[in-house]
């Protein structure tokens, strides 16, 4: 958990530093958005951890949040499907896809990094030729279905309610949790991701682990796509979701997963992408910072503190390996 | 081979030390080489012979101890330096870029320009000019990749000249190469002896040390065990001062009466080699010896049987029941495992705790309806922890920082919590200390005890020998013959190992 601690540290600085130059930071109106958006992008952030955990990598996620986050509407305004159906669909349509990449990666034995390009093409082309790139809406219809994303669960003697997104991310992120540190194919995950090699030789199914974790990912992906078209009404073609892989991918990373694979932290996952949020708001927030340079602050952040971390690490593997030698030659 | 008392040695090494974590590697190591001098450093795996030539290459440098050139104490902190003092290593996996031809090989980093661009002519026509001294007639415009290991390796030394090396280290260079690719680097290495170029020859290959060398220094667990002068050099020499004790107490073995047949091998055809049949049986109680040359396909073999390469063809039964492996588990249902040779890739997940490496394989049996059973976790940790004798500070450390005789503790207790019926180990001492190595010998003879039926591949003669009641050797694919205990000797199984048959 020490890893957490130090991106912890981050979110809790840039949110202080945040509340101190802007009045309007704290705000129930703002804070209650910020919470929403966190758990939006934590849900397809934890999906993408299970991925980065193999040692892989899914730069499909915003394409599949385009896909479906335009499709879900399509279905049911455009072609009058119940909602049950079109949820149904949702759901169907990203588990094929995950299975897809899964297959060709494990399978084929294709480098994810390609498939998931490919995804990320593919998708979104598809969605602009199944739409003739109209923006998707659900006009004033589905009010009801919609509050699973926009309504808010007011809770005696706070300001703002939590949005529901924020309830779905605990029990994506409780029923994460559980799988990835009390499973047997949790552990699998994560042994595979160090040596894939060493847990087939110990019996391990790993093609099938992997395509597991290709699957969460996609699922999660099309859950958030339809969380996030329920959220804000409409989807267009062209730009809905866009570089959302990226920030699904820093959120992972932030939160303690090594793209090296065989190691992540679901609360690390939520906090790195809490912080992205908060960065965000408090470029908007705060006059002095020119909102055009939005990017660059937040890639500036995300460099220093994977950077730190590292320089973290190195400094106490010396100091352990000089104890040691100090130990051995005492010996 | 110099007599001359006032000239000081081309190499000297004193009192090296070096220590990684948890393993004294080198400990207080001298010798010398004269000018023009083969010295063969010998000694079991793990006695420290390839640490101490990464530290005169230049790869890894020394704790404590000088290393001096004629006279002159140097730092040999980088292979540039080590190649600036002309000290060269050939490695036992070559460092070549078979991509590339072979005058590009031999001038790597060192090309000769034509204003911005590399002069390939002048490359190809001192490049003929290394090939001839080491006595190789290939075109330099060759790919390396085409080549075979023993042509090869002879680029790898034709480079060493190329850069004036006045001091060859060569380790294990025989360990891939066929018969006459052996002789003709012998004729090398004699050969760059009289033109006074000196070679340190490490090799665990006795007959071939006998032939060479000038000179013998024997390293065990790290110290120097012995020197041997040219007239001094016999096998039982080397071996005492290598084992240290006697051979017959190292290796300790009662024989057990053979019962029911555990592992049949019928007609089973690897995609390695295709074109082979393998068949043999493996009874309870009985431990096999698996021989032949790198290359003959063992490692293949056993990889098959464990469905990590699936048979062609042929059956397998194991403890009576026929299965065809298409994926490891496949093979550890029915109770037969395999301790991999490459232990660091395939054996142990490296980063993961010793506890986590010990359950890894038992967790899908000790489940609770797809949890962890964390108290069946923690009860197998210990109990192989003290049953295998892993020397480790706590079941949280990481298998990374072990021993490598450790690492194959913990790669073995994961196997012995599956209680298994059939044990295939391949290169099972490869790489550890002699206290391991022998510890590990008492395993394999305890689990034959209980009834266990264990095939083991091994490299070294003296373990197979040692260790089995009975011995397959393979030669490219095949076994070419079968040898009971009573008429087991070096001779036999190296006839077997080059194809030949006994007469």
């Amino acid at each position: 958990m020490k890893k957490v601690l130090g991106i912890f540290g981050l979110l809790a600085a840039v949110f202080l530093i945040t509340a101190m130059a802007s009045d309007s930071f704290l705000k129930p109106y703002n804070l209650e958005n910020l919470i929403r958006r966190t758990a939006l992008f934590g849900i397809i952030g934890i999906g993408v951890a299970f991925v980065i955990i193999t040692g892989g990598i899914d730069l499909s996620i915003g394409s599949v949040v385009c896909l479906i986050g335009c499709g879900f509407p399509f279905m049911v305004m455009e072609l009058k499907w119940s909602v049950g159906l079109a949820v149904f669909v949702v759901f169907l349509a990203s588990l094929l896809i995950g299975l897809l990449h899964g297959t060709l990666v494990t399978k084929l034995r294709l480098q994810p990094f390609v498939v998931t390009l490919c995804g990320l093409l593919f998708y979104r082309g598809v969605t602009r030729g199944f739409t003739r790139d109209q923006t998707m809406g659900f006009r004033n219809e589905l009010g009801e279905f919609r509050k699973i994303a926009t309504a808010e669960i007011d809770i005696p003697g706070m300001a703002f309610g939590i949005p529901m997104p924020c309830i779905i991310l605990l029990i994506v992120a409780v029923l994460s949790g559980l799988f990835l540190n009390y499973t047997i194919y949790g552990r699998y995950l994560l042994a595979l991701g160090r040596n894939e090699q060493a847990a087939k030789y110990s019996g391990i199914n790993t093609d099938r682990m992997i395509m597991v974790a290709y699957v969460i990912c996609s699922l999660l992906a099309g859950l958030g796509g339809m969380l996030f078209v329920l959220d804000v009404g409409s989807a267009q073609p062209s730009d809905f979701g866009n570089f959302y892989e990226l920030y699904a991918i820093a959120a992972a990373v932030l939160g303690g997963c090594s793209l090296r694979g065989g190691e992540g932290y679901i609360t690390g996952v939520i906090i790195g992408a809490a912080l992205m949020q908060v960065l965000k708001n408090m470029i908007n927030l705060i006059d002095a910072i020119p909102t055009n340079i939005e990017y660059a602050v937040i890639g500036a952040v995300i460099l220093c503190g994977v950077a730190a971390d590292e320089v973290v690490k190195r400094a106490a593997a010396k100091r352990k390996a000089s104890r040691e030698f100090e130990a051995a030659k005492a010996s | 081979m110099s007599d001359d008392q006032n000239k000081p040695p081309l190499l000297e090494v004193r009192k090296v030390c070096k220590r990684f974590p948890g393993v004294r590697a080198l400990h207080e190591v001298s010798l010398a080489v004269a000018q023009g001098e083969v010295l063969a450093v010998i000694g079991e795996n793990g006695a420290g012979k390839s640490t101490l030539m990464k530290i005169l290459a230049g790869v890894q440098g020394q704790d404590i101890g000088d290393i001096l050139i004629d006279g002159k104490t140097v730092q040999l902190d980088s292979v540039e330096t080590a190649l600036a003092n002309g000290v060269s290593l050939i490695h036992q996996e070559l460092n070549l870029a078979d991509n590339l031809d072979v005058g590009a090989n031999i001038f790597l980093g060192r090309e000769p320009v034509k204003g911005l661009f590399i002069d390939r002519k002048r490359i190809h026509q001192d490049a003929r000019k290394y090939l001839e001294m080491v006595g190789l007639e290939v075109d330099p415009a060759t790919i390396v990749g085409e080549l075979t290991i023993g042509h090869q390796q002879m680029i790898e030394i034709a480079k060493a000249l190329s850069v004036d090396s006045r001091i060859l280290i060569m380790d294990e260079p025989t360990s891939s190469l066929s018969t006459k690719e052996t002789e003709s680097l012998f004729k090398v290495v004699k050969d760059l002896r009289s033109r006074g170029i000196s070679v340190i020859y490490i090799s665990h290959r006795l007959g071939e040390v006998k032939e060479l060398a000038d000179r013998v220094v024997v390293l065990r667990d790290g110290e120097n065990a012995g020197d041997l002068a040219r007239e001094e050099i016999d096998h039982d020499a080397m071996v005492k001062l290598m084992v240290g004790r006697d051979i017959s107490q190292f290796y300790s073995r009662t024989q057990h009466a053979p019962g029911d047949v555990m592992l049949e091998v019928d007609k089973v055809r690897t995609p390695v080699h295709p074109a082979h049949e393998l068949s043999f049986k493996v009874h309870a109680g009985e431990i096999v010896g698996m021989a032949g040359l790198v290359g003959a396909g063992r490692t293949e073999m056993l990889q098959t049987l464990f469905g990590v390469t699936p048979a062609l063809a042929g059956r397998i039964k194991v403890a009576g029941e026929e299965v065809q492996p298409q994926a490891p588990i496949d093979a550890i249902e029915l109770g037969m495992v395999l301790a991999p040779e490459d232990r660091k890739q395939q054996g142990v997940v490296l980063e993961m705790s010793v506890r986590d490496n010990l359950s890894l394989a038992s967790l899908r049996r000790d489940q609770n309806k797809g949890f962890l059973n964390r108290q069946k976790e923690r009860e197998i940790s210990a109990e192989m922890i003290g049953k295998m004798r892993v020397k480790t500070p706590t079941e949280h450390q990481i298998v990374q920082f072990l021993s490598g005789g450790n690492q194959q503790k913990v790669v073995l207790g994961k196997w012995l919590a599956m209680e298994p019926k059939v044990l295939l180990l391949d290169e099972p001492t490869r790489g550890i200390d002699v206290g391991a190595k022998q510890e590990i010998y008492k395993l394999m003879e305890e689990l034959a005890g209980r009834g266990v039926a264990i095939l083991f591949v091994s490299s070294e003669m003296e373990e197979v020998i040692g260790m089995s009641d009975r011995t397959l050797v393979m030669h490219e694919g095949c076994i070419t013959g079968e040898l009971p205990r009573d008429e087991l000797s070096e001779e036999s199984i190296m006839q077997l190992a080059t194809g030949k048959s006994l007469n």
